[in-house]
């Protein structure tokens, strides 16, 4: 089963860091918050996801599955 | 009393003091001022302050246990094993000791939590990690009073004030950052939107 | 400025409004009888077999949606009724409450008995002209009717009637949209499996329960079948609201309404939320969610209104997105910070106070925010924009270089209320 990202958009305060932690699938649109580039993640990016969501200060990242 | 007596216990208690005490300012400036995106760049990404602020303060805590732990031994002050976890229990300098051990608890919960902070809802974490707010100034306060250094020397005055004033800059600086206007950003894969 | 029935084909939910009997309830028990005594199984099942689709926008299976609460082995469901019309241009749930309150009274507790609930809830939205009228019913009703149901006026903001917003209020009385899921299927009031449904969509269940589900496929489209109410504003003023079978052309309930056809320059389906189409192509669309989708627009809660070729499409346009931006929650960085963009460059475009180097960031932004938000608020705004954009394409390019476009009446024309008050 893949793993799945999706970012909750309330508790997302545009901090940026899953952005750093995660740019092979995370930009920041000009007002600082996070667009992914889809829901299912490539294995190889499921280590760096997980370091993006620990680093999310408001815990805005969600991973499931997996 | 069969414990050890001596200078080097004394100094050790001393100065693990100092740099405990500078490391949790060090860790308090950079939890308040640091965590603003308009003080991150391209040097600075978030995820290095948010990982600097975490190793200060464990390295921290590390430092405070070495003082805790030093202080027991050293027979010259008498301070039971019950001081450090019970305020009030100390027959030297009680009121002031005190202050260090309610600062002491309140640092191991705040780290403590911090540590499995996923599990925990984030309105807990928050509020708890806040209450350092008003640890510091217990530690502030612990320091000048309990530490001969501020009586009996100027340095450890002006440490306690440059601390002070050190963190007066981090509020001064997360206040302005907080009131920048959105502007646009750049990942640290360097793309500009 | 309270909605007018029209007649059309044939009656279901709206048969019996005219009835001019003074006792609401006596013309109810009139027209359809008795509350059934049927089962909660066996409503669910009736629900199913008639293909009835949620009215409340969505569209989703109702008979599927039962199932599913119904089927929440935890804990005890709830019934929650959304009677709260965001939408300034629809009247439909409106006119429902104001004159039917017992079909879709009715349609609360069938619903409770299908998925086995024990309370249910009734939103209306604060300063409800029906208000009145529901509290009359639910008073007539006299003795416990099944399952208690508590009327709640909920803040009057646009996004305050999605459902996970419903779900905060009941919760903790802030009328803000929640992160999903859990969908208030599985999670809802308390925590518990709800079942939302628009107030049209229960009325509905009220007649399948009596008459069952092929008396309700007898009309309409094979897929979607059965009728529903249409709000069609003639004037940008007036929401005549018409029971029409599904699959009915936009043009026919036009015809029917008196909303003439000529000098109209455009047709807006789905309300503020919706898609505008060119009047030529819209006429000959069906009424059903397929055929919306395949258009590139949305049914929607079934709102129909028409532009004038004397208004000008992109000034409407620009108004009603600084009605919407000004509607957001607040919660999600994408929309409060988009919308607003968005809004003020169309206004800019709209008066002439326009510089071309705008063009690629209001494109960039349309592109950028919708699907980021917690609710659909941003993705309907956005659509709105975007749709309005196409169809008025020329009155766009009209604008972007400075000339005037065809409009020649200055009058705003689609209803933009007041920004109202807070959230709780």
């Amino acid at each position: 089963m893949t793993m799945r990202i999706r970012v909750n958009p309330i508790a997302c305060e545009a901090h940026g860091l899953c952005a750093e932690m995660l740019p092979e699938w995370i930009e920041l649109d000009e007002w600082g918050y996070p667009i992914l580039d889809g829901e299912e993640l490539p294995s190889q990016l499921v280590a760096h996801a997980r370091r993006a969501a620990k680093a999310c200060p408001t815990l805005a990242i969600v991973l499931s599955g997996e | 009393m069969n414990g050890f007596s001596s200078a080097p216990l004394w100094y050790t208690t001393r100065s693990t003091a100092i740099v405990a005490f500078v490391l949790l300012t060090a860790s308090m400036f950079l939890g308040i001022a640091a965590t603003q995106r308009a003080v991150a760049s391209r040097q600075w990404p978030r995820f290095a302050t948010q990982d600097l602020h975490r190793n200060v303060s464990l390295l921290g805590l590390g430092f405070i246990a070495a003082h805790i732990v030093s202080t027991l031994l050293d027979s010259f002050v008498y301070v039971g094993w019950w001081s450090l976890v019970v305020p009030g229990t100390s027959p030297y300098r009680r009121v002031w000791v005190a202050l260090g051990t309610i600062a002491f608890d309140v640092i191991l919960v705040v780290i403590a939590t911090s540590l499995v902070r996923h599990r925990l809802p984030l309105r807990l974490w928050r509020a708890v990690h806040w209450s350092v707010y008003a640890v510091w100034p217990l530690a502030f306060v612990h320091f000048l009073e309990t530490g001969t250094d501020a009586a009996h020397g100027r340095f450890g005055l002006w440490l306690d004030i440059g601390a002070l004033l050190a963190l007066v800059l981090a509020v001064a600086i997360r206040l302005a950052a907080a009131n920048e206007p959105v502007g646009p950003l750049r990942s640290v894969a360097g793309r500009s939107r | 400025m309270s909605p007018a029935a029209t007649e059309t084909w044939p009656r279901r939910v709206l048969a019996g409004i005219d009835s001019g009997d003074t006792d609401a309830y006596a013309a109810h028990l009139d027209t359809w009888g008795p509350l059934p005594g049927a089962s909660g199984p066996a409503i669910v099942e009736a629900v199913e077999a008639s293909g009835l689709l949620g009215r409340g926008g969505a569209g989703f299976p109702a008979g599927r949606k039962m199932r599913t609460v119904a089927a929440a082995a935890n804990r005890r469901p709830v019934v929650v009724a959304n009677g709260a019309e965001g939408e300034p241009a629809s009247g439909k749930d409106a006119l429902l409450l104001g004159r039917a309150p017992h079909l879709v009274l009715d349609g609360i507790q069938l619903a409770a008995r299908a998925v086995g609930a024990d309370e249910a809830h009734l939103a209306l939205h604060r300063g409800s002209p029906v208000a009145g009228a529901v509290r009359a019913a639910m008073a007539r009703r006299g003795g416990p009717d099944g399952v208690p149901v508590r009327l709640h006026e909920i803040p009057s903001r646009y996004v305050a009637s999605e459902e996970s917003a419903l779900i905060h209020y009941l919760n903790n009385g802030e009328a803000k949209p929640t992160f999903t899921p859990p969908r208030p299927f599985e999670q809802g009031v308390g925590r518990r499996p709800t079942l939302v449904n628009n107030v049209e969509t229960l009325a509905h269940v009220a007649a399948i329960a009596r008459r069952g589900a092929a008396w309700f496929r007898e009309v309409g489209d094979a897929d979607e079948p059965g009728t529903l109410l249409v709000s069609i504003s003639a004037d940008g003023v007036t929401r005549r609201v018409a029971e029409v079978p599904t699959g009915t052309t936009i043009g026919a309930v036009a015809d029917r309404a008196g909303v003439g056809r000529d000098g109209v320059a455009a047709v807006l389906v789905g309300g503020y939320f919706g898609s505008w189409l060119p009047a030529a192509y819209a006429w000959q669309l069906p009424l059903t969610h397929r055929a919306m989708r395949s258009a590139g627009a949305a049914l929607g809660a079934g709102v129909v209104a028409v532009l004038p070729s004397s208004s000008c499409g992109v000034a409407e346009t620009a108004r009603v997105l600084g009605y919407l931006a000004a509607h957001n929650a607040g919660q999600c960085g994408p929309c409060l910070n988009g919308l607003p963009a968005i809004a003020d460059a169309l206004r800019r475009l709209a008066s002439g106070a326009w510089d071309e180097r705008w063009w690629p960031a209001l494109e960039r932004w349309m592109a950028v925010v919708p699907g980021r938000g917690a609710c659909r608020h941003p993705d309907g705004a956005i659509r709105f924009a975007s749709t309005a954009l196409s169809v008025f394409a020329e009155d766009v390019a009209a604008h972007r270089s400075g000339r005037p476009c065809r409009a020649w009446s200055a009058d705003p024309w689609l209803p933009v209320p007041r920004p109202p008050g807070g959230w709780r």
